[in-house]
């Protein structure tokens, strides 16, 4: 380092500090316009009546979020209970997201470790081979996975005719077709940043361990996986929360039986039967879930790097 | 010779990378490979023909197809454009601004769209275009698309920025090159590779969206997406799977494309 | 407003603050027309904030600088005729060397022609005309810091201004391009401000040197000035090898103070401003103006214990111990091994400085 200017809290790069103000201008009336404001608004809109042909009547009512949470009745004129149908959904969701998460790291993270061990210059080119099934068309992923678990698909022709099941097994509308289907939406964005982790590793720290007599499996729990633990957290937000959301895994291999919190919030807004302050509500609840969970992982981590 | 003891290597990790590319690219190949079939069936096969790429072209459902395409590209392009200037202006400030109080805001609603779950995304524009009383069509989808493209193409481009040291600019203005001067002829074309590679993965990330589409789109308005969901609802068709491989072909072209230039290094 | 007699650069109580920090404690030095001057000092002492200062890369917190007699704090870069050879040379990777020597021309709207041609021209200067049409990263280390010498000298600027644009050269690179450096200061008749780390780079090239620590200037002088006659403690010990003795100040008279070492020795040497009697200070003596001898020689010669040799190439460092736990390094030339090697480790030998040797120091 040379001299004053890089040391004792100098500023960044500040060549364009007089224009920032302009520069900036865009991005912020693009994103207020189209995401804060919208934002803004469906949060008005679940506090209003429904209108039954979609949209809704500007009166200010709570019915949506009671409705969300408490029973009354056909004619709702019984005392409230509690209503377990749309938290059991968000429950399934929960649920159906963490499996997929867990699927995601079991096979994540040894591929992760596998490529940042390899020799510096093959690594781009497996986490290309990686990340390169994620720039597919969602869709299609979705639908190719559909096609090959389907009862008389490519797998179970395949399994049969090498004579390891006998019929073929029922994989499309289970949960574990979910699970898949979320694992093969998201499975990057849990490599990546453990593949980053573990690339910074100092491999000294495991040698250390070895001459102090650990095996290989014991520095791998006691070593190595304490020290990438920011990169596995990171991965598993990173892949839970666009889970907890999607529409298109659950809406085309779970089935009717394994609706998820997408499929019930794109309900609302389809057709007739459609409930707006309803839809507006449930995806206010699954925002702020988001964001609680985002917010605990930003403080764990700046408190990881402190 | 005995094998020396790697420390580093667990055994099954290996089997386990190899597993993970098998089921990433498992269910792809067998798209593409039933694309050639020429059975209607999608269960037989019968031997390789092209008459399923012939049948997205001409037959009954090639208009539905084509004006979709049309505009899935349009969209795409346009969106992909707009979102690449905004984010090549916002990362100059972001990263040559020096520190001011909205720098990590400013950052964070640009990262926004990334945070939000689609779905909630979908709904809330949706809400607002409803609310403003704005006609649903092709417009609000491109609009959609503006907003959600923008961190796509911010993060290569600023992350490129990030490996330009600013000695470059100084020197440009140390020989006399205005601010404009210095941005246009040094740090531009320095950062074109991030530039090219952010307006790539826009693009794409704008082919791909289907739920915020599907939101805001108007009635009888297609993109590709919302076309191939329609059809897979009535069952997955060879047809579909012609389309598929073709966008697939796309993707993976633009992708390398962009991966390729990200790599090359103007700074050596 | 330019004053032909005005120094070339003049900064006046220059202050640099970063929030808390203070990176430079106010400044002031004058820096003449065709000088070669050298900022020298450790890293984070402030003097690459002071260059780029004066290029315009930083503002200044309080203070001013004076080019030629006109202030130049309100100038952005673009607008000062000040170029820099940054330390990395920054030269433009997309460029063609021409195209890189050229920008600066061009910027101040000359026409592509004449650019190129003074381009053309430049290059001959530094010997790479046949490297023109190639890109920077084709080069070496050392064509690379020529290009952005010549690029930096291409407009004709008034000061240059140079960041250690030395130091990511080999060894034997860096000495021919120390000589290079300075006989293009010379032909050109431009002012060079040089800033480096390095005090032999300092010590071969300058005129004057100002050295710097802790955002402040320690010492300003020629290079003789500030080797021979160190002002203080820092630039005693920044500079050359040199023995630090702790002494006790006995007596002045007549410009001269006997020193007192403590183990019963005493040495003379001129008195500075601000030590007088009783003072508790130390004496600074470069190791090869004290000399080994087996018989004392004259009143002074200071008797110790031969510790040990330490050879260095063109020179031997003997190690002395004297009474008291006072140790010496006394440096000899390799060719005169017969002095010093004549005594074996363990060896009994007298110590004696040169006359006006010692420089007593203002902690």
């Amino acid at each position: 380092m040379a001299g004053g200017a890089a040391s004792g809290g100098g500023p960044r790069a500040d060549t364009y500090a007089a224009d920032r103000t302009w520069l900036l201008l865009p991005a912020w009336v693009t994103l207020s316009i189209l995401v804060l404001a919208p934002v803004a608004m469906m949060l008005v809109y679940s506090f209003l009546t429904k209108e039954f042909r979609g949209g809704v009547i500007w009166e200010f009512s709570l019915a949506a979020y009671d409705q969300f949470f408490f029973d009354r009745g056909l004619f709702g004129d019984e005392p409230p209970r509690i209503e377990w149908t749309y938290i059991l959904i968000f429950w399934r969701s929960i649920w159906q997201a963490g499996a997929a998460t867990l699927l995601s790291l079991l096979i994540g993270l040894p591929t992760a470790y596998y490529i940042a061990t390899r020799p510096a210059r093959q690594r781009a080119v497996w986490l290309f081979l990686i990340t390169i099934p994620y720039w597919v068309n969602l869709l299609i992923r979705t639908v190719s996975m559909k096609f090959l678990l389907r009862d008389q698909g490519p797998l179970n022709d395949a399994l049969l005719g090498l004579g390891v099941i006998d019929a073929p097994l029922s994989i499309v509308n289970t949960n574990l077709a979910v699970q898949l289907g979320l694992f093969y939406s998201y499975l990057p964005f849990m490599v990546l940043p453990i593949y980053a982790a573990v690339e910074r590793y100092n491999f000294a720290l495991s040698e250390a361990a070895a001459d102090l007599y650990a095996t290989r499996w014991v520095i791998l729990r006691r070593i190595l996986l304490p020290n990438v633990r920011p990169g596995i957290i990171a991965g598993c937000v990173l892949v839970f929360v666009p889970s907890l959301g999607s529409f298109l895994a659950p809406d085309l291999l779970g089935g009717a039986r394994n609706f998820m919190i997408g499929s019930l919030i794109e309900e609302q807004f389809k057709g007739n039967a459609g409930n707006w302050p309803f839809g507006a509500a449930a995806s206010m609840i699954l925002l702020t879930l988001v964001l609680i969970l985002l917010l605990a992982f930003a403080r764990a981590q700046s408190r990881e790097s402190r | 010779m005995a094998k020396r003891y790697d420390l580093r290597v667990y055994p099954g990790f290996r089997a386990v990378t190899f597993l993970c590319l098998f089921v990433l690219y498992a269910p792809l190949v067998v798209v593409m490979v039933y694309s050639f079939n020429a059975s209607p069936s999608i269960t037989n096969w019968e031997g390789l023909s092209l008459r399923w790429y012939a049948d997205v072209f001409t037959g009954p459902e090639s208009a539905k197809f084509k004006a979709a395409a049309r505009n899935s590209f349009v969209i795409a392009l346009v969106a992909a454009s707009v979102a690449t200037a905004i984010a090549t202006l916002s990362a100059t400030a972001i990263l040559r601004g020096g520190r001011f109080r909205l720098r990590l805001v400013s950052f964070g609603l640009i990262s926004l769209p990334l945070m939000v779950p689609e779905i909630v995304t979908a709904v809330a524009t949706l809400i607002f275009f409803n609310a403003i009383g704005f006609d649903r069509g092709l417009l609000t989808i491109l609009l959609a698309h503006i907003a959600f493209c923008i961190p796509f193409a911010y993060l290569p481009i600023a992350a490129r920025m990030q490996g330009i040291e600013d000695t470059y600019e100084q020197a440009a203005m140390d020989l006399y090159a205005t601010r404009r001067q210095a941005f246009v002829r040094v740090l531009l074309p320095l950062m074109m590779p991030g530039i090219v590679s952010g307006f790539l993965l826009a693009f794409i990330v704008s082919l791909d969206d289907f739920i915020i589409t599907n939101f805001v789109k108007g009635a009888g308005v297609e993109t590709l997406p919302t076309a191939i969901f329609g059809s897979v609802k009535q069952g997955i068709r060879p047809n579909i799977m012609a389309i598929s491989t073709m966008l697939l072909a796309v993707s993976v072209v633009m992708v390398t494309l962009s991966w390729l230039i990200s790599r090359r290094d103007t700074t050596r | 407003m330019s004053d032909e007699r005005a120094a070339a650069i003049d900064v006046r109580d220059a202050v640099k603050r970063y929030g808390d920090f203070t990176a430079l404690k106010r400044i002031s030095l004058s820096i003449a027309d065709n000088e070669f001057f050298t900022l020298l000092g450790p890293s984070g002492c402030g003097k690459t904030t002071l260059l780029r200062m004066i290029a315009g890369f930083e503002d200044v917190t309080e203070g001013a600088i004076f080019l030629f007699g006109d202030e130049i704090e309100t100038l952005p870069p673009h607008k000062r005729p000040v170029n820099t050879v940054f330390q990395n040379y920054a030269l433009f990777p997309h460029m063609t060397v021409q195209e890189n020597v050229g920008f600066g021309l061009e910027m101040l709207g000359r026409s592509r022609a004449e650019a190129r041609a003074r381009a053309g021209e430049m290059l001959e200067m530094v010997q790479l005309s046949q490297f023109a049409a190639r890109k920077p990263a084709q080069l070496s280390g050392g064509q690379q810091q020529r290009v952005a010498l010549a690029r930096a000298l291409a407009p004709q600027p008034k000061v240059l201004l140079l960041d250690e644009p030395l130091s990511a050269l080999d060894l034997k690179l860096r000495k021919a391009m120390q000589l290079e450096l300075k006989h293009l200061q010379r032909d050109t008749g431009i002012t060079f401000i040089f800033v480096t780390h390095d005090q032999e780079e300092a010590l071969t090239m300058s005129d004057r040197i100002a050295v710097m620590s802790a955002g402040e200037v320690q010492q300003l002088g020629t290079a003789r000035d500030i080797y021979e006659r160190p002002r203080n403690m820092f630039v005693a010990d920044f500079i050359g090898e040199t023995n630090l003795l702790e002494v006790h100040v006995d007596r002045i008279a007549e410009g001269r103070a006997l020193c007192h070492l403590g183990g019963g020795h005493a040495l003379s040497c001129d008195a500075v401003d601000g030590v007088g009697v009783g003072a508790r200070v130390h004496l600074s003596v470069r190791p090869e103006r004290l000399a080994l001898s087996a018989a004392a020689q004259g009143d002074e010669s200071l008797a110790g214990t031969v510790r040990e040799h330490v050879f260095v190439g063109t020179d031997i460092t003997t190690l002395v111990d004297l009474a008291g736990g006072i140790s010496l390094r006394v440096r000899s030339a390799n060719s005169a091994r017969a002095s010093a090697q004549m005594f074996e480790p363990g060896a009994a030998v007298h110590v004696t400085m040169e006359q006006g040797a010692g420089r007593l120091l203002v902690d």
